[in-house]
């Protein structure tokens, strides 16, 4: 697969961390490791995210125009 | 690294020249080297991507609180993600869970193992085709607030009571014709999709402050073959022009993480996976 398209993003463009969220914690191979976060704790992370998303400032809040996140640094 | 490790893995792959030119180059959490763990499974080589982590914070109480902690879970998947989108650049790649962590590289070979034929059964099917995002948001000037849209109003109001009421009903009537121009805007986008797609997949609607000010009703993944993305990318961004009170954004390409994991009914291209969250287009408006 390539991940190289003509019309994409710009590679130094931030994705927005609500669609990595999407694709980090509900998608990707669930293989069961040694640490076991099940998938009702990452359930819970993602309810306890949106009540935690309301209390981070705006400058962290993804900015859909921009098509960006935070600066983490 | 001095303090105790583990083994943590970003994503499964297949070794390729690329790869390993490019593997000295690129780092995992923390900064460390990535390395590269062989399958002992019958078939395609694969390899697991991994990299150590400190055992302080990827034990299991220190992964429960961490999750709650916004900004180390987005420095832990943007890393996970830059890993995946470098890999997928040098071979074909299956993108892990976040945080799937294994107490040494040995434990993590065995897990590589078990799963070779799935794997690369996985890995055959998601070849040459690429995931792309599609979202449809009701844009703010369509879910203002009573108050405001008050304020907007062109009739002269006879009383504070009288105008809120008539705001209120201006409001859910243009509501109820957004959400029904959602539904067909999605309809669109699926007559598309039968065509340049192969698998779909629904996420649930986003929600709280991270989707800023806009109301997602739609939030689909599609698996698309790559001779097929521009055309695809061109045929959605038509039917965005076509609606002007609604967003559609597509995101992407991304690597198939919505994909990853076989749905574990028949693969009928319109069925929704196990992933949670039905289709919400069409709503009642509250």
């Amino acid at each position: 697969m390539s991940l190289i398209a003509n019309d994409g993003p710009l590679p130094d463009r931030q994705v927005a961390l609500v669609d990595l969220l999407d694709r980090l914690l509900s998608g990707g191979v669930v293989l069961t490791g040694d640490i076991v976060l099940s998938i009702a704790d990452i359930d819970l992370v993602r309810i306890s995210l949106r009540a935690l998303i309301v209390s981070v400032s705006s400058e962290t809040t993804a900015s859909l125009a921009a098509g960006g996140g935070s600066d983490e640094s | 690294m001095t303090a105790p490790a583990l083994t943590y893995v970003y994503a499964v792959t297949q070794p390729t020249s690329a790869l390993d030119a490019a593997l000295p180059t690129l780092h995992g959490i923390g900064q460390e080297l990535l390395r590269l763990l062989p399958s002992d499974g019958e078939g395609m080589p694969l390899v697991f991507v991994v990299s150590d982590v400190p055992e302080a914070d990827f034990n299991e109480t220190a992964l429960k609180n961490h999750f709650e902690d916004l900004e180390w879970l987005e420095y832990v998947a943007r890393t996970h993600h830059g890993v995946v989108q470098a890999v997928a650049t040098c071979a074909p790649v299956l993108p892990l869970r976040m945080a799937t962590v294994y107490q040494d590289d040995h434990r993590a070979r065995q897990a590589l193992t078990v799963q070779h034929r799935a794997f690369s059964a996985r890995l055959d099917l998601l070849r040459a085709h690429t995931e792309y995002g599609v979202k449809i948001y009701l844009t703010p000037s369509t879910t203002l607030e009573p108050d405001q849209e008050a304020t907007v109003g062109s009739s002269q109001p006879t009383s504070p009571g009288k105008a809120y009421l008539r705001a209120r009903r201006a409001q859910q009537h243009t509501r109820e014709s957004v959400y029904q121009q959602a539904q067909v805007a999605a309809q669109a986008i699926e007559a598309i999709a039968a065509h340049l797609t192969t698998q779909r997949v629904r996420h649930a609607p986003q929600r709280g402050a991270l989707t800023a000010t806009q109301e997602n009703v739609l939030n689909d993944a599609y698996l698309v073959p790559d001779e097929q993305a521009e055309e695809f990318q061109a045929a959605i961004a038509e039917v965005a022009r076509r609606f002007p009170d609604l967003r559609i954004e597509v995101t992407g390409p991304w690597a198939p993480y919505s994909f990853a994991t076989p749905p574990p009914e028949t693969p009928d291209p319109a069925a929704p996976s196990h992933h949670s969250g039905a289709p919400t287009a069409h709503r009642e408006p509250p």
